[in-house]
């Protein structure tokens, strides 16, 4: 697996202002490829984090780059050509409610790219097979339940294969079998397209199915408490919070 | 000749034999933004001549996609319709492992995303004829609903909640204050000009005075007024409604044994009632102000006769008259806006074309209202 770093976050403080500081002088590296696992108790900056990886919220201070381009300092278009590496799933789907989901799915890859007409609407099937959504292309989204919503959300994420896709709480909402499915998926992607994933998940199973390297945030140092492989932290970490978060134990 | 070949991409590397079949090498990467032009290249290559079988060799495919399968799928369909051979070589272990996730074997690139059926005449018309009805249904038991919930906080006052009803007084009358003002002071400024101009030819500059107040006072105060809030604040009720509803807040409400048009309704109504006849009142005083600006410095009448003038024309009748009818406006907007924000059901979209609904219905209303008063008004002298 290549070792090179695809995003690169050094003494990145991210908040809402001074009385707010959620992270506090946070540095790591996401190497390409690889299925990075950012996880930690509620409250602890997860998704925070996620959306100044994405360039949504300006850092505080500290800088974030993707793919060698710094995404708070850069020009517009510089911005541009980064939002076409990255593809992001959305917690609630996020679906456009007045399209339908073969609309939702086809709006980029018609923006983006110049197929013609017919082979749009085979991507759109493909895209939506791939997460199990045969048949539903002409549903609106208000139509099928949430976790469909969900999984038509990653369809469109993924639509034109982005480099790195980033997954803000994929498995919260879904049962357990869609869930291992959408672990395997997440996988095949990995391994067959080498598309690096970024995911914001506090799902055990899903974590040890997948990640490939975790960060573990934490409130009280507003920052990192761990990184490495999750099953070397779950039996060797000497932190108590580590060893209680992966092993599932409640606060003594 | 020449200019087909033209269109075949730099990637594929075309090999035709003597016995008819034809190899095709494809490079680099068969990604999303090659996709469009390696069909376009595959559909121009057929139409050079078509062969006997095809090999396609992806010893030098760097990388590979379900664009780059659908390239393949193209390929191999063009083959199929023609009965040809097709086959794949070459293929890395990554590119099979992506053709299997992507389910290349069973793919076809013929699929129909049939569009649902559109419903003939009769149906949309039917359709439309129950919809309405079901609207009207909903129209009156919402009445119903919120003349209990009136009902309710009479004898109960403490469960109104005063803070809402204390803030949404503020954003619907005080805040909306300046705008009023500026438009009344126009209108008064307006009427007084336009009319003098006719009335000057009969030295009869005085009556403006009288025609600024009781037009103003009698008509188009309450109706301006009335106008402005619903654009500001029956459109607000409805957006705000209509976002707790998809959100399912006013289901949690329901749930929690709060009655939604108690809880919601009632604040908004009331500041409502309260504070549109006082920005009538604002709107009068206004828009008098702006005749005698009128007056005063283009038809030289001196402000004391100007005022004299008006009082003696307006009747407490009137002023009275404007209120009350100013009140019912208000109560016509705020149930126009909260009911069309409950009916709200899907996404933003919804939350859209209730906000509009609601204003349109609101100037419907207000206007159809103010006819009516003028009949009564008519007949009761």
């Amino acid at each position: 697996m290549a070792r090179n770093a695809i995003i690169k976050v050094r003494n990145l403080t991210a908040g809402y202002g001074e009385d707010a500081v959620i992270l506090h002088d946070v540095s790591f590296d996401v190497h390409e490829g690889e299925i990075f696992v950012i996880l930690g108790g509620s409250g602890c900056g997860k998704s925070t984090l996620l959306k100044h990886l994405i360039g949504l919220i300006p850092p505080m201070s500290g800088e974030v780059t993707i793919d060698g381009d710094d995404i708070s300092r850069c020009d517009e278009e510089t911005f541009q050509q980064i939002l076409k590496k990255i593809g992001i799933s959305y917690q609630g789907g996020a679906l456009f409610g007045s399209m339908t989901l073969a609309e939702n799915v086809g709006l980029p890859i018609e923006a983006y790219t110049d197929l013609p007409p017919k082979s749009v609407a085979a991507i759109i099937k493909m895209k939506l097979g791939l997460v199990h959504l045969d048949g539903f292309e002409n549903h609106l989204p208000s139509e099928i339940s949430g976790g469909m919503q969900k999984r038509a959300g990653l369809a469109r994420a993924m639509a034109l294969n982005p480099k790195i896709l980033f997954f803000d709480e994929p498995s919260a909402g879904l049962d357990p079998v869609t869930s291992a499915e959408l672990d395997n998926l997440i996988i095949h992607l990995n391994r067959s397209l080498g598309t690096t994933m970024v995911i914001v998940t506090h799902e055990l199973a899903s974590i040890f199915a997948v990640a490939h390297r975790v960060i573990m945030l934490d409130k009280r140092v507003k920052g990192i408490i761990a990184e490495g492989d999750p099953e070397y932290l779950r039996e060797h970490s000497q932190n108590r919070f580590v060893k209680q978060f992966f092993n599932r134990r409640a606060e003594p | 000749m020449k200019n087909r070949k033209h269109t075949l991409p730099s990637s594929f590397e075309v090999d035709r034999r003597d016995d008819g079949s034809l190899v095709l090498a494809i490079r680099g990467r068969m990604d999303a933004d090659r996709a469009g032009e390696m069909i376009r290249g595959a559909r121009a290559l057929f139409a050079q001549g078509t062969p006997s079988s095809l090999t396609v060799d992806l010893g030098e495919v760097s990388y590979l996609d379900d664009f780059g399968s659908l390239v393949l799928l193209e390929l191999r369909e063009e083959m199929e319709g023609i009965k040809g051979g097709f086959y794949l070589r070459n293929a890395s272990e990554n590119v099979q492992r992506t053709l299997s996730v992507f389910q290349f074997d069973k793919a076809r690139k013929d699929v129909v995303l049939g569009k649902k059926p559109k419903p003939n005449v009769f149906e949309r018309l039917g359709g439309a004829t129950l919809a309405n009805a079901d609207d009207l249904r909903y129209m009156v038991s919402f009445i119903g609903s919120v003349c209990l919930a009136l009902v309710h906080v009479v004898l109960h006052p403490r469960s109104l909640r005063k803070e809402e009803t204390l803030l949404t007084m503020q954003k619907t009358g005080f805040d909306a204050l300046p705008i009023v003002g500026l438009i009344s002071l126009l209108l008064g400024m307006i009427l007084a000009f336009m009319s003098s101009v006719q009335l000057k030819q009969f030295g009869a500059d005085i009556y403006v005075a009288s025609l600024v107040a009781l037009a103003m006072v009698r008509e188009l105060g309450p109706v301006m007024t009335a106008i402005i809030v619903a654009g500001r604040s029956g459109s607000s009720f409805a957006a705000e409604i209509g976002t707790m509803k998809v959100s399912e807040e006013v289901d949690a409400l329901f749930t929690m044994g709060f009655d939604p048009t108690r809880f919601l309704v009632m604040p908004k109504m009331i500041a409502a009632i309260v504070m549109v006849p006082l920005l009538t009142m604002f709107a009068d005083l206004f828009s008098i102000a702006g005749g005698m600006l009128v007056g005063v410095f283009m038809l030289d009448l001196t402000p004391s006769a100007y005022l004299s003038e008006t009082v003696r024309f307006l009747e407490l009748k009137d002023i009275v008259w404007s209120f009350v009818k100013s009140g019912v406006f208000a109560g016509l907007i705020a149930w126009i806006g909260c009911l069309r924000g409950f009916q709200v059901r899907g996404g933003a979209d919804a939350v859209g074309q209730a906000t509009t609904s609601a204003v349109v219905s609101s100037l419907f209303l207000i206007i159809l209202a103010d006819s009516i008063f003028a009949v009564i008004r008519v007949y009761w002298g």
